[in-house]
């Protein structure tokens, strides 16, 4: 059995470990791709549905972005130029990890530019630029089922958009109005795709919900380990639930970023010691970065950035 | 002062780096190789064979060694590497009956046709640890069996269904297709054969576990070990050019048939039902286990109330897999702090209107005063 498996290998066994040439363009096989995109096209055709798909085992662990890896591979082309960002950042490790995968195994150009990059595959982040038609967003998508923590089953979570029923959604939503004063949903927060199905945008802040409506990009939406893909189509309606009375709301921070001294964009909270200093710094760097190339200082900018590296 | 949290492709190579080293451990013992964890670790690389989902010891035991001895990783490695080898076709249905046996043992017969066969077991070893190994000992030759003594076994459920005694396995027809969960996405309710294919692939220890909490009460099946067997069985496959089965070579496999409380009804009289485990190399701890998850499952067949963890599917089949487990769990190390800013946010803006709702109730105190 052994044998016989051997010669059907795409590679020769010793270059087990040994990298790329041998593995086909953007890792997967091509009947693969073809799985994934069939997968998309339904998803694009019944936004915000979520479509099963055979995912398959990454090089990367399941939660560590197989979903969108997946689905970049489906669909990137040897001219994108594609950027990778965790947390709005570059230079996370996975974002790191991941631009070099494809780097590698698609020799694809990339860039840590929003305008300049036509895919960007994303974890938990939309960039401030706005999105232009013809580019593509993957999410990395940890648990796709918006209602999977109202209803573990999904055999029941099913029905409930076959039905539209999404009682349990508004009741919890509800609920947290009447036990904090307002809804207590800060990321993950749920979104009605084209006024028919609910959907999770993913773990972003709901500070990004905002960005996904009529959004001129399209959204591919990927998870891996659930096995599940959705879109949105561009300039499709994405609307935040909520009540007359209880109007949707992004996050506001009281000052601007300490770098750029960017207003309106989301911010990171960096530590500084132990005596509770604390600065707030855009969480898209690129966005960041541009503006001081464009000449903006913020409050603790120091002359050239010095930037210190994780070691 | 501000330190940017930069990932630096530097420190990644770097951390790698470290780890390569890590691994090889101290320079002066000799460095082990892939043919002794293969051949010494055996139950190691059976283990990630089973769970790996993929017959190659070799390459089981490479990814022991490039896992430093972390199975669950290694099981990972084999993953990664099975999903990229093509598919042609699948091998006919194994027959176990004829397997070459090196174990086999039944709990509920003292004797039987082929006797009881102890083979290499740890069971009435008492756990002691032999300082003996340490040193390096050479074992004593095995001893061996008289000639005419390896008649045919049959299977003890073969044994029972010739009375009708147990429900009778009707074998799915030839030309239906196999399911297969790593071609198709997984949907419930899912039928045995993808259960059972979830269940072999499953996480020993999780499984272990649920097969324990059927035996005190969450689920219980009432099991009596109809056989365990191990032992080398051949594949075989049919080339659509050639229409006949070709042999492919052979696998090891251990095989567990429970045999479980009968069920009957008007129209039935009562039978005893079956729980099935089969798993790649020696491992009767996970085909046991395995086998009591898979008669729980059927409680849905046999008209019983779903009451405990291991009886149900949806609970059961989504967490089995340690690969998808130990990444969604471990991928709380990757940077949260998007969602952490904003959890942030919501958490002082609820003190501060706490405090808020507080001041303004001792100020009515005060005026009331």
């Amino acid at each position: 059995m052994r044998a016989a498996m051997r010669d059907d290998l795409p590679f020769p066994r010793t270059e087990v470990g040994k990298e790329t040439e041998a593995y086909n363009f953007a890792y997967l096989d091509e009947q693969t791709k073809r799985m994934i995109r069939r997968a998309i096209l339904k998803a694009i055709a019944i936004p915000g549905y979520q479509v099963p798909f055979a995912s398959r085992e990454m090089p990367m662990p399941y939660g560590w972005g197989t979903g969108g890896v997946q689905v970049t591979a489906a669909v990137l082309g040897p001219d994108d130029v594609l950027k990778v960002i965790d947390q709005g950042s570059d230079d996370t490790t996975n974002a790191v990890s991941i631009r070099r995968f494809f780097a590698k195994t698609a020799g694809v150009a990339t860039t840590t530019k929003t305008r300049e990059a036509t895919l960007i595959q994303t974890r938990h982040r939309i960039p401030e630029e706005p999105l232009r038609d013809g580019q593509i967003l993957v999410y990395q998508v940890p648990i796709p089922e918006p209602l999977r923590f109202l209803e573990p089953r999904e055999t029941e979570t099913r029905k409930l958009h076959a039905l539209a029923d999404y009682g349990l959604m508004h009741v919890k939503l509800y609920e947290d109005i009447a036990r904090h004063g307002h809804i207590a949903t800060t990321y993950a927060y749920p979104v009605e795709v084209a006024g028919r199905y609910v959907m999770d945008p993913s773990p972003t802040p709901k500070f990004d919900n905002p960005k996904m409506d009529m959004c001129a990009a399209l959204q591919l939406f990927g998870a891996g380990r659930e096995k599940r893909i959705y879109a949105v189509p561009p300039h499709t309606r994405v609307r935040s639930l909520d009540f007359e009375d209880h109007p949707f709301r992004i996050q506001t921070f009281k000052q601007p970023c300490a770098l750029c001294g960017a207003e309106g964009g989301y911010l990171d909270e960096v530590v500084l010691d132990d005596r509770g200093g604390r600065m707030f710094v855009c969480s898209d760097t690129d966005f960041c970065e541009e503006r001081r190339a464009a000449g903006h200082r913020g409050a603790m900018a120091a002359d050239g950035d010095a930037a210190g590296e994780t070691r | 002062m501000y330190v940017a949290v930069k990932g630096g492709e530097a420190a990644i190579d770097n951390a790698h780096r470290l780890l390569a080293h890590a691994r090889r451990g101290d320079p002066a013992i000799p460095e082990i190789s892939p043919e002794q964890i293969g051949g010494q670790l055996k139950l190691a690389a059976d283990r990630v064979m089973a769970e790996g989902s993929l017959y190659d010891r070799d390459l089981a035991a490479l990814a022991i060694k490039q896992a430093r001895g972390d199975l669950v990783e290694a099981i990972f490695l084999v993953r990664a590497y099975r999903t990229t080898l093509p598919r042609f076709g699948y091998s006919e249905p194994v027959d176990t009956a004829a397997m070459a046996v090196e174990r086999r043992i039944s709990a509920t017969y003292k004797d039987l046709p082929g006797g009881q066969v102890l083979g290499p077991t740890f069971d009435y070893t008492h756990r002691l640890i032999d300082f003996l190994l340490a040193a390096g000992a050479t074992p004593p030759e095995p001893a061996e069996a008289a000639a005419g003594e390896g008649e045919p076994m049959a299977r003890v459920t073969d044994l029972l269904d010739g009375e009708d005694l147990i429900e009778r396995e009707v074998a799915p027809d030839g030309d239906m297709p196999v399911g297969d969960l790593t071609r198709e996405p997984l949907d419930f309710p899912a039928e045995r054969d993808l259960r059972l294919q979830a269940l072999a692939r499953g996480d020993e220890g999780f499984l272990l576990a649920l097969g324990y909490s059927t035996q005190r009460g969450y689920g219980r099946t009432h099991p009596f070990v109809g056989e365990v067997r191990y032992g080398e069985v051949a594949v075989e496959f049919v080339p659509e050019e050639l229409g006949f089965a070709v042999p492919l070579g052979t696998i090891d496999v251990t095989e567990c048939q429970m045999i479980n409380q009968f069920k009957g009804s008007a129209e039935v009289p009562p039978q005893f039902t079956r729980g099935y485990g089969l798993v790649f190399g020696q491992s009767e701890r996970k085909a046991m286990a395995m086998s009591l998850v898979d008669r729980a499952l059927r409680a849905r067949d046999f008209g019983e109330e779903v009451t405990a963890p291991a009886q149900d599917e949806e609970f059961v089949l989504a967490h089995c897999d340690n690969v998808q487990a130990t990444g969604f769990v471990e991928h709380l190390k990757l940077p949260h702090y998007v969602d952490f800013q904003a959890e942030l946010d919501l958490v002082r803006r609820m003190r501060a209107e706490y405090a808020a709702r507080r001041g303004e109730a001792s100020e009515m105190k005060e005026a009331a005063e």
